[in-house]
């Protein structure tokens, strides 16, 4: 039979390794990812935007593999997006999360999404929410997730304090996905950061020679 | 989380070590009077870019079936409807038959609608379809179009993810053609620039991979007009042969004839009809 060749790729569809974080403040969240897809050690796009609105108030992070991760953010938008009519209210940032929770879960096997869902919601304000790969749910007020957040820990550990203000949280995330980029090598691009308020959200670009700069041997 | 890239073969690096040895060669076989064998290719490039008012898209035209040329002028750049083609690397019967789905539910989608399609609804349909089949399909598809929301393009990958870029490449030449791409695209270019520089990224596909080849095909769609441009550039057109192996006949002078009849005989004969009625 015919036959076109393709570069090789284990995961031809778009393996994402990368650096994605999410920070509650007071009123509402910040979110951020690096904009890397690559396919083995080819970049397949360099201005990936992982931050996938879910509904009006609501993201998610997407790490892990493209395709699984466009799959699910896709069937949850949909079942978000019909509860929402149903319940004639804007939904709460807990049921989207547990929507991924479910789904992470049930397939966890044949999935490999580690997503951070975060937003505002009228009961409980800025809320993150990590569903790592497995499929666990857990509330945190800062979380990290991909490749590049190994090298962050330490850095988040040490300079997050609660309280910050929304600049503060915008700073502190950009500084860790600009760290974290700088060290793994399958983050990098451009940062996007998106806050998310009662009064909406606010999505902003850091190109890469705008990033924040630390010491380099 | 995410496995290290110890058994990953995305990516074969390119080795120079022949280089020294087949320059040599060569030389050598130079003064002869004979010249090496080419490079026998195998693959496809295929790329879109958004300008300022629509898209183009183009592929080569060469189909392989392993290290032999199948087809060499196959058509890669598929219709999907009046406003919207697609461009398929990987399986060519993948690429086709997938195409061809998509395209008749959207017309049927589009009948019930009553409105022209949308590039982001093929979009939504390949993806679903591809992820449903975790893969198994492999259709690398470069989807471009015109719909009443502007011009689109889109690259999808056979597990079903998609990227929505002003300029994509997809195939074993992808990386070529990107590396034209990365140098001289812009936004809001016009036409001939935009035609120019997706020939340049095919070409340099074609010549520079060992992966594709023959000519250029075209695809401009506008708003309200589709260009298929087949051939846009025979950029290797076959050669015309210089020398002629037939001898005339006398040229070898014949001394001696004699024929033998060979005993042949009919053993056994029988006629079968065909039911023609």
């Amino acid at each position: 039979s015919c036959d076109f060749y393709v570069s090789p790729a284990r995961r031809s569809s778009g393996f994402r390794a990368t650096t994605i974080m999410a920070v509650e403040f007071d009123g509402g969240v910040v979110i951020g990812a690096d904009s890397r897809t690559t396919t083995g050690a080819y970049i397949a796009n360099r201005v990936t935007d992982k931050l996938t609105p879910i509904h009006d108030r609501i993201f998610c992070c997407r790490s892990g593999s493209a395709a699984d991760t466009q799959a699910i953010a896709d069937a949850v938008s949909y079942q978000l997006g019909f509860h929402s009519i149903e319940l004639d209210e804007p939904p709460l940032v807990q049921t989207a999360a547990n929507l991924f929770k479910q789904m992470c879960y049930r397939y966890r096997e044949e999935l490999m999404a580690g997503i951070i869902v975060a937003g505002w919601d009228k009961r409980r304000g800025g809320q993150v929410y990590t569903v790592p790969m497995g499929g666990m749910l857990v509330r945190q007020p800062v979380s990290v997730g991909g490749s590049g957040s190994s090298y962050i820990y330490g850095f988040i550990d040490s300079k997050y304090k609660s309280g910050m203000t929304k600049e503060e949280c915008l700073r502190f995330t950009a500084d860790a996905l600009a760290l974290a980029m700088e060290r793994d090598g399958s983050s990098g691009g451009v940062v996007r950061l998106a806050a998310i308020t009662e009064s909406g959200l606010e999505r902003s670009v850091i190109l890469g020679n705008q990033l924040p700069t630390f010491f380099s041997a | 989380n995410n496995e290290n890239d110890d058994d990953h073969d995305g990516f074969q690096p390119v080795l120079f070590v022949s280089l020294c040895r087949n320059t040599l060669l060569e030389a050598n076989v130079a003064k002869l009077g004979c010249s090496l064998p080419p490079a026998r290719k195998t693959g496809t490039t295929i790329c879109g870019v958004v300008y300022k008012d629509g898209v183009v898209l183009g592929a080569d035209t060469r189909a392989t079936e392993g290290m032999v040329v199948a087809d060499k002028n196959c058509s890669k750049i598929h219709y999907i409807s009046p406003n919207i083609y697609c461009c398929g690397a990987g399986t060519a019967a993948d690429t086709e038959m997938t195409t061809q789905l998509i395209s008749s539910n959207l017309e049927l989608h589009s009948l019930s609608t009553n409105r022209l399609p949308r590039v982001a609804t093929a979009n939504r349909m390949l993806k679903q379809m591809l992820f449903r089949y975790q893969g198994y399909i492999g259709a690398a598809l470069v989807l471009g179009g015109v719909d009443c929301n502007g011009p689109h393009l889109y690259s999808i990958y056979p597990h079903g993810s998609t990227d929505k870029l002003p300029y994509v490449t997809m195939g074993s030449g992808s990386l070529a053609a990107m590396a034209v791409f990365e140098d001289r695209f812009k936004p809001n270019m016009e036409e001939e620039e935009a035609k120019q520089l997706v020939r340049d990224a095919i070409a340099a596909g074609i010549f520079n991979d060992l992966g594709s080849g023959s000519n250029i095909d075209l695809c401009v769609i506008t708003k309200g007009k589709v260009d298929y441009l087949r051939p846009h550039d025979e950029a290797n057109k076959k050669g015309v042969r210089t020398g002629d192996y037939k001898y005339k006949h006398g040229t070898t002078g014949v001394l001696t004839k004699q024929v033998t009849t060979l005993q042949l005989e009919v053993m056994d004969e029988s006629v079968q009809t065909m039911d023609t009625s």
